[in-house]
């Protein structure tokens, strides 16, 4: 479980690459660490508990935004986390196979996720597991298809 | 008798002489048509009596009081409404002038000062298709537009423009002009509700709230006017205050209740919430399109003429000035005083309207009943002590 | 009254644009609310995937047309990030100078809209002229008035032209004196303050739950700014104070964004005088590459709305692989069913409008 008692008003970026890697070891990995930047690549197991301890322990109060990406051979579910303290971001990189596109939902983690997962759901088709209300929100609710997936063509490309 | 001249026919006699005469006092625009008809009957009855000489239609029928009577009633009518009327337009005018520069921008451009800009969007509104909802309920919704723009209307010709300048002389005439006033808010809620429309609905419920706060003070001020006049009577209030003085002076406070419950009462912007166009869209006036539009506009401006007029009535001594003779004052152009006068207490609204936003449903209603009654109580209080205590 | 369901929208005149605010109410009090978007939504993200880099930067002028120059400021930022490119000094204090004007102007189209919703048009009509002003300098700079097209990867377009610096400070000044007018008039005015005061309340925790950035976020209470804590193009070498209000009401958030323009207007002149100390031959741009190294970056930047964030996947070729937008407004949209719950109807314009919608950047 996700100890909370050590909660800390504006980490260093060492200080929450080192802490993250501690607590969620095998799942997480960092990928860079740059001034007030730290870039992580997680499991999508872990991705509801990483959040979770982000908020809790290390006070990162904000979903900055929640993106998703098609890379063709798999989805990617990618986290911007901000503070409200000393301006370090947090990115988080989620891979998600294409036949299995679930992911646990971060909106009740922060409301302002919300929108993010339900735009990331009706433009990517990644389904976020326990999200409160997962319809389409930009397009029309009959569309069927996922408009910003690489297969999806605009006219004039091939 | 012969009636051979012209003059013979055109006699110029005292209207009050007419035996229909309808008033005990002079009347400027019944005179006016009186003299009118003089001239052309008069004329007429000549050229036919030239023609046919001695006939007894000329005398009996042309000439007759009856006919002369009839003739400058219509006249009266027909004039005291255009004069209306152009006051009206004159005062959407001013607003719109004195709006634009308080605002800093263009006003009116169309004619000279701008003055025909007001035609022109009237023709423009009347050129609009005319559009009648579906599952709207037509008698409901043509009905009580049409009472709301009617007694705007008839009130604003019935306020005197000056004690030979008026169309009624009722003793009640003031309780006459506050019941007309007073209806238009129940026809706004029926439009409102029968426009089948739920911003016009929500805009009628605020109308009958707004009324319902709003009617009490006007009708305790009223009555502490009244109180002091002792009388019911418009020129009687006039009259009483060129004797003693304005009202305005002994009833400071009953003016600053009246000045605020009758921006309400003609909805204009700090309490335009029938019609708050930022969350109700136009509030009850939404589904009224064209010329209908153009009429509610219209017959708004009137409720405003007649609050103005009001307001110069009750506290600011109506056509009279201070200090001047009040005999040398009622033969020179006592209406020209009271329109100024008028004029200017509308500049004061625009400049509430330029400087103010609107105020929510809850605080009209605690600025209606929490300040407003309270202070009209008391300036009834003060009406009275002064009256009875003599001190007027 | 039985409870009755209101769609405020998309054409409504609270709304600001295209957006619809379903209500549900009881007589004057709203119980439930629930927004809807994407009306304007045209795949801007999907349409970048097809342009080269330089071509993406006057769409980015048109995610918002208040806030054009921040948009294209952003998007600038993150490609320059991924090609690693440090700007001059000299282009970093004109982009500086760029987006405090547009700052400025923003809010005072904010202002004006803010003045419609609560039924004045003197605020409406005195802060448009004022934010005329800043249109002229936006033209003297850029040469286009809302679209303005002028950052560059690797730089600004152009430096600025000759007597901009004169022209500026007459603005400036001009502004400062006639601003406190406007000002006064509003706070001057009870009825205002009753409108303003105590109404839609945001608590810190709601708005750091709720995902708000900018104005709003600085209305409840919260001490950020991006500008000052993850500043960039210099900004950390200017004095300036961020505005901040604890009250969370509709009157904190207004205070806030008044606060920031006459704090835009000291960036502002002091940026002009660092300027002015920097070498005329400074080069205001760089050459970049067409292609950009394959990679992930994001940038953000203080929008005048709130944070606005870009993230850009390259894959080496001249042509983002994928270029994801974070708009503030979205976020703050999505959280407007909260602010409206149990309020009166009269009040939704008053807190909508100090929102700030736009919503070309909400949709995209």
């Amino acid at each position: 479980m996700v100890d909370t008692k050590d909660f800390i008003e504006a980490p260093s970026v060492e200080h929450i690459a080192g802490d993250v890697t501690r607590v969620f070891s095998p799942n997480i990995t960092v990928r860079k660490v740059a001034p007030r930047r730290v870039h992580f690549n997680c499991d999508r197991e872990a991705i509801h508990g990483v959040c979770k301890y982000l908020r809790d322990a290390l006070n990162f109060e904000q979903a900055s935004s929640v993106c998703g990406v098609d890379w063709v051979d798999h989805l990617q579910v990618v986290y911007h986390l901000s503070n409200y303290s000393n301006g370090v971001m947090v990115e988080i990189t989620v891979d998600v196979p294409n036949d299995d596109p679930h992911i646990d939902s971060v909106a009740l983690i922060w409301e302002g996720a919300d929108w993010h997962e339900r735009e990331t759901y009706e433009l990517f088709g990644i389904i976020f597991d326990g999200h409160p209300k997962l319809e389409r929100l930009l397009t029309p609710q009959n569309y069927e298809f996922f408009p910003f997936r690489k297969s999806y063509k605009l006219r004039g490309q091939q | 008798m012969g009636y051979s001249s012209i003059l013979d026919w055109v006699k110029f006699n005292d209207p009050m002489l007419n035996e229909f005469y309808a008033y005990k006092v002079y009347n400027l625009p019944y005179d006016i048509g009186y003299k009118l008809w003089e001239l052309i009957g008069g004329a007429l009855a000549w050229l036919i009596n030239l023609i046919f000489p001695g006939n007894g239609f000329s005398v009996t029928l042309i000439s007759s009081d009856l006919l002369s009577n009839f003739f400058a009633i219509v006249f009266m009518v027909v004039v005291i409404f255009a004069v209306a009327f152009l006051i009206n337009l004159t005062m959407i005018w001013e607003e719109r002038k004195v709006l634009g520069r308080m605002m800093d921008r263009r006003a009116t451009r169309i004619g000279p000062l701008g003055y025909l800009q007001n035609l022109a969007d009237g023709l423009k509104t009347f050129l609009k298709e005319n559009i009648t909802p579906d599952k709207a309920d037509k008698k409901g919704y043509m009905w009580a537009l049409t009472l709301v723009i009617g007694t705007s209307v008839l009130l604003a010709c019935m306020i005197p423009l000056s004690h030979r300048w008026f169309i009624v002389d009722y003793n009640t005439g003031l309780l006459l002009i506050f019941g007309l006033f007073a209806i238009a808010p129940f026809m706004i809620l029926v439009a409102g509700w029968a426009q089948n429309n739920k911003y016009s609905l929500l805009g009628g419920m605020r109308a009958a709230a707004q009324m319902i706060s709003y009617e009490v003070p006007i009708l305790l001020v009223f009555a502490s006017v009244a109180l002091m006049a002792g009388s019911f009577n418009i020129n009687d209030i006039v009259n009483m205050q060129a004797e003693t003085m304005w009202f305005i002076i002994p009833q400071i406070l009953g003016f600053l209740v009246f000045i605020v419950a009758a921006i309400a009462e003609a909805e204009r912007i700090p309490f335009d919430l029938p019609e708050a166009e930022a969350e109700l869209v136009e509030g009850w006036q939404t589904e009224y399109s064209g010329m209908k539009w153009g009429l509610i506009m219209l017959g708004d401006y009137f409720r405003g003429y007649v609050a103005c007029a009001l307001i110069v009535i009750l506290f600011l001594g109506g056509w009279y000035l201070p200090f001047f003779d009040v005999g040398m004052q009622q033969d020179w152009l006592p209406e020209i005083v009271f329109l100024l006068k008028v004029f200017l207490v509308f500049f004061v609204f625009i400049w509430v309207r330029a400087a103010h936003c609107r105020v929510r449903t809850d605080q009209i209603l605690n600025i209606g009943w929490k300040v407003l009654l309270p202070l009209s109580v008391i300036n009834l209080v003060i009406a009275a002590v002064i009256t009875y205590g003599g001190w007027l | 009254m039985a409870d009755m369901w209101i769609t405020m929208g998309p054409q409504h005149p609270f709304s600001h644009g295209l957006w619809t605010l379903k209500i549900r109410a009881d007589g004057e009090i709203v119980k439930e609310a629930e927004p809807v978007v994407g009306y304007l939504h045209r795949g801007w993200e999907k349409e970048c995937e097809n342009r080269t880099y330089p071509l993406i930067i006057p769409m980015a002028d048109r995610l918002c047309y208040s806030a054009s120059m921040t948009w294209a400021h952003v998007y600038c930022k993150v490609v320059e990030e991924a090609l690693e490119v440090e700007l001059s000094d000299r282009a970093k204090y004109l982009r500086v100078i760029a987006d405090e004007i547009c700052r400025i102007q923003s809010h005072l189209m904010w202002l004006a809209a803010m003045g419609t919703d609560l039924g004045n048009l003197t605020i409406f009509l005195w802060a448009l002229r004022e934010r005329e002003f800043f249109l002229d300098l936006n033209v003297k700079l850029c040469g286009q008035r809302l679209t303005t097209n002028y950052p560059r990867i690797g730089g600004v377009r152009n430096d600025m032209p000759y007597l901009f610096e004169r022209d500026c400070m007459r603005v400036v000044d001009r502004f400062e004196k006639v601003m406190w007018e406007i000002v006064a008039m509003m706070d001057g005015s009870s009825i205002f303050l009753s409108r303003m005061r105590g109404v839609g309340v945001i608590n810190r925790k709601d708005a750091a739950n709720y995902g708000l950035t900018g104005p709003v976020m600085r209305g409840s209470g919260v001490d950020f700014d991006i500008r000052r804590d993850d500043p960039y193009c210099n900004y950390d070498q200017l004095d300036w104070e961020v505005a901040v209000s604890k009250d969370g009401d509709a009157y904190a958030r207004y205070a806030v964004r008044i606060e920031e323009m006459f704090q835009s207007c000291e960036i502002i002149r002091q940026a002009m005088v660092k300027l002015k100390g920097l070498p005329r031959t400074d080069p205001v741009r760089f050459k970049v590459p067409r292609k950009v190294p394959a990679g992930t970056h994001f940038a953000r930047l203080e929008d005048p709305r709130g944070e606005s964030l870009m993230y850009l996947i390259s894959d080496g070729t001249d042509k983002p692989y994928r270029l994801k937008v974070r708009s503030p407004i979205f976020v703050n949209v999505s959280a407007s069913k909260h602010f409206v719950e149990g309020v009166r109807i009269a009040d939704i314009p008053a807190i909508m409008g100090t929102l700030d919608m736009c919503l070309g950047e909400t949709d995209r």
